[in-house]
């Protein structure tokens, strides 16, 4: 595709710190390379108020090759921008044309507050995760790498769930703020692999319960989260969850 | 797992929605079932013995006790679900996200079911309370083959021989249908079924399923409103 430059107008969401009350602030940015990647876009925009002597648009990203799960941008409508299964850091700009108003959002949800701008506290994830997702290892001499069989199929569907990089898009599409795209993903890539055995009752009942502590909603099956994913985790993986928590749960004693 | 965490945790209340969905799904083909018996061009006799039976025979009775217990629980927990998920965004977006990745329809579970609430309370009042409590002129007595029974057949041409109740009946069979052809696949998948063989035939069976259940439903004031039976 043929390299073009454009102006576009931007409407971010500005909030000094969690506790303010935030609001949209219109930027007209110019001279913006079809090639440069949306986050580029912003890096300019920010040199820019940086020189004008105003606070720069404070929003998350750490590798800019999509697979650390850091870039968190609600952009016109669709968790990282119009691209299927994309994260922003590489959203580039030739998805856009000349004249276009892009409107950038926060994550939204009561268990992603904003703590400035477009950066939200994940932490939620964080310990979802420490609930449940690992697997306990005892110390000593490491295992043969082959020792353990796993069927193929197994080892592809828990690849495809592991895939997940924990950015809570899901939260952000799901029209119920629910988590349950990623907890199912981690319960998933662990409940389908040997090592994942022992504690596999305890990690779905553990990760749900800690899921609904942190204030996410239920799982209604729209689909919203699977059609959002950078990673494309199927919705196959929440079903698979609802089993692995009633299993756990009917089977408990108390 | 206690057995409150059923009502309490976000998996459990899910669950709960699917296994009484389920259960309603079940008895719809019951209901359409005994209803067709209208369309048996014999001035409504199959239906009133059909009818007869379903109101006269202990276990169906029991059973009924079931069916309203299910209808509530789906009710009652469908709605506090709603509103525990909205409250889950406290602030929401200034561009909703709208159809991009989901159905409208599998959003508006709430809505759909809201109106299908109002359509039963109208159609308790225009069959099940006079049939049980509080008679109507229009439910006469019938003796088929030496039984008394109501004439149920003539409160339904009564019923449906005005023009509004007919179109009422028939915007709730459409709401009926969109709830359902979510719902259908959705209840399988809350129950766990995570393989894509079946969750493909589930799809299919269950848009078949919502259109077939509800047409059968729409057609029935609209048959008897056009003279048809």
């Amino acid at each position: 595709m043929e390299h073009y430059s454009m102006n576009l107008t931007l409407k971010v969401w500005r909030q000094k710190n969690k506790d303010s009350k935030g609001a949209f602030e219109t930027y007209p940015v110019k001279n913006i390379s079809s090639e440069m990647s949306f986050l580029e876009m912003i890096d300019v925009l920010n040199e820019e108020l940086i020189r004008e002597g105003k606070d720069p648009i404070a929003f998350d990203h750490d590798c800019r090759e999509g697979i650390c799960g850091m870039c968190s941008m609600y952009i016109n409508g669709r968790p990282h921008g119009p691209w299927q299964q994309n994260t922003t850091c590489q959203l580039h700009m030739r998805a856009y044309k000349d004249g276009d108003t892009i409107v950038i959002e926060p994550w939204r949800a009561n268990a992603f507050p904003v703590l400035k701008d477009l950066v939200v506290d994940r932490s939620s994830f964080d310990r979802i995760i420490q609930a449940g997702g690992y697997i306990s290892v005892n110390t000593g001499s490491a295992v043969d790498a082959n020792a353990v069989p796993v069927e193929k199929d197994n080892a592809d569907a828990a690849f495809a769930a592991a895939a997940c990089i924990g950015c809570g898009a899901c939260v952000a599409a799901c029209k119920n703020s629910s988590a349950l795209l990623f907890v199912s993903a981690k319960v998933s890539h662990l409940a389908l692999l040997p090592q994942g055995g022992p504690e596999r009752k305890s990690r779905a009942m553990n990760m749900v319960a800690q899921m609904d502590k942190e204030g996410f909603g239920s799982c209604t099956n729209t689909g919203a989260c699977e059609a959002v994913c950078p990673k494309g985790i199927s919705i196959e993986n929440i079903a698979r969850l609802n089993r692995e928590y009633m299993m756990a749960g009917a089977g408990s004693d108390k | 797992m206690k057995w409150s965490e059923m009502f309490t945790s976000s998996v459990g209340k899910k669950w709960v929605m699917a296994l009484t969905g389920l259960f309603l799904i079940i008895f719809l083909i019951v209901h359409a079932g005994i209803n067709a018996c209208i369309w048996a061009n014999d001035g409504g006799t199959m239906f009133n013995k059909a009818a007869h039976f379903m109101g006269s025979t202990v276990l169906i009775r029991i059973a009924e006790i079931g069916l309203f217990l299910g209808i509530f629980l789906h009710i009652i927990q469908g709605y506090m679900l709603e509103l525990q998920n909205r409250s889950k965004r406290k602030q929401g977006y200034a561009v909703p996200m709208g159809n991009k990745g989901s159905k409208w329809y599998s959003r508006s579970m709430a809505l759909l079911g809201t109106i299908l609430l109002m359509f039963f309370i109208l159609h308790w009042w225009h069959f099940w309370v006079p049939a049980r409590f509080i008679g109507h002129e229009e439910l006469t007595e019938i003796n088929i083959n030496g039984v008394h029974m109501h004439n149920m057949y003539n409160l339904m041409q009564f019923t449906f021989s005005e023009l509004w109740v007919v179109l009422v009946y028939v915007f709730a069979c459409f709401s009926l249908c969109w709830h359902l052809v979510h719902g259908f696949q959705s209840a399988f998948r809350t129950v766990g079924v995570s393989n894509s063989k079946y969750l493909t035939l589930i799809k299919n069976v269950g848009i078949g399923y919502s259109v077939i259940i509800s047409l059968a439903f729409a057609m029935m004031p609209v048959s008897m409103y056009l003279g048809w039976v």
